[in-house]
């Protein structure tokens, strides 16, 4: 049984391969939210500002394809973002906003000066239907179907790479 | 490092306060960047310690009311304390939600500490937080096929070592 000696070295070897394949390929730390395929949680939220329509479940399952932007004044990505935001209302999709964890004078300033997308605007200043959406940050980004069932996620701000993707994805849900 | 050392690029404190730990570590570093300034790698330094800040933001409302609250009821308060050591905060990943100082985790244990005052099962809060994000948000994961492997690696560790260890006695 001479070969029982090598065991401790196929140990190594095989934990070496185990940490060197774990540092090139790190894992991904977005978070796919899982609701996907599902109807729209049900949610009513007043509006984020007075001169706009609050956002609810019902609104969302309007005929015709919608995208559902998660997004906050105090989020640096969502500056970033919002120019595509507003190239995509120009193109004609139906953009709704929800607001999380802010303030309407805030909100007001943040529209003013980076463009104002949104049909509708939520408010949800404890999270709480961000969470049913299954989003865990700002800015996240939701394309719900004329039924209300969501059919598309994405994670994180939209650039400019990522339009193509956001467009099928309404498209395919016409 | 002094607060008013003569390249210090951090405004001059007022006489005896004492900078902190944190603040001395953010001044040496801002300091160790200002001196690399004329070289490409400062910029490139300072460029990246903007873009990485940790967190992009916070938000400007105060946590919700049951974030940092115990509940009255001290039993359902261990309930709902129970519950979040075992939830991911999803903005630090690595942290529970009892242990995160995250808006977002507040938020979560608000929610929890809401739902468990309603009268909702553990149990419940947390299939709710499955379905939307995933068995990952849990730290306890549930059994089923491709966990097998986690619950049963102890148990076949423990017989491997009694079979060595058997091995041994016998010679």
């Amino acid at each position: 049984m001479r070969g029982w000696r090598f065991i401790p070295l196929l140990v190594l070897l095989a934990f070496v391969a185990a940490v060197t394949w774990r540092l090139s390929h790190p894992p991904d730390t977005r978070i796919q939210s899982k609701m996907s395929g599902k109807p729209v949680p049900g949610f009513v939220l007043t509006a984020a500002l007075p001169g706009k329509p609050g956002l609810a479940s019902t609104d969302l399952a309007s005929g015709q394809p919608r995208l559902v932007n998660i997004f906050a004044s105090w989020c640096v990505p969502c500056i970033a973002e919002a120019p595509l935001l507003v190239d995509l209302r120009k193109e004609g999709v139906a953009i709704d906003g929800i607001a999380i964890r802010d303030r309407q004078e805030d909100v007001a300033a943040f529209l003013a000066r980076y463009g104002d997308p949104f049909a509708r605007l939520g408010d949800d200043r404890d999270s709480r239907v961000q969470m049913a959406f299954g989003a865990s940050g700002v800015p996240e980004s939701f394309v719900v179907d004329g039924r209300g069932v969501i059919r598309f996620h994405h994670y994180g701000p939209i650039t400019s790479t990522d339009l193509p993707v956001i467009r099928r994805a309404l498209e395919e849900v016409k | 490092m002094s607060a008013g050392t003569k390249n210090s690029v951090l405004p001059e404190r007022s006489r005896g306060t004492k900078p902190s730990a944190a603040e001395a570590v953010f001044s040496t570093l801002l300091e160790r960047v200002s001196r690399l300034r004329s070289t490409r790698t400062g910029w490139v330094l300072a460029f990246v310690l903007l873009v990485t800040s940790p967190a992009f933001a916070d938000s400007p409302l105060p946590p919700s009311h049951w974030a940092n609250r115990q509940l009255p009821d001290p039993r359902q308060e261990a309930r709902a304390q129970a519950l979040m050591q075992e939830l991911r905060c999803l903005v630090c990943q690595g942290q529970s939600i009892a242990d995160s100082d995250a808006d977002l985790a507040g938020d979560m244990r608000a929610l929890v500490r809401e739902r468990i005052a309603a009268g909702d099962s553990p149990a419940a809060i947390r299939a709710w937080l499955i379905e939307r994000y995933g068995d990952w948000v849990t730290f306890r994961p549930p059994v089923q096929p491709l966990t097998w492997p986690l619950w049963a690696a102890p148990i076949l560790l423990l017989a491997a070592g009694a079979w060595i260890v058997r091995g041994r006695l016998k010679r």
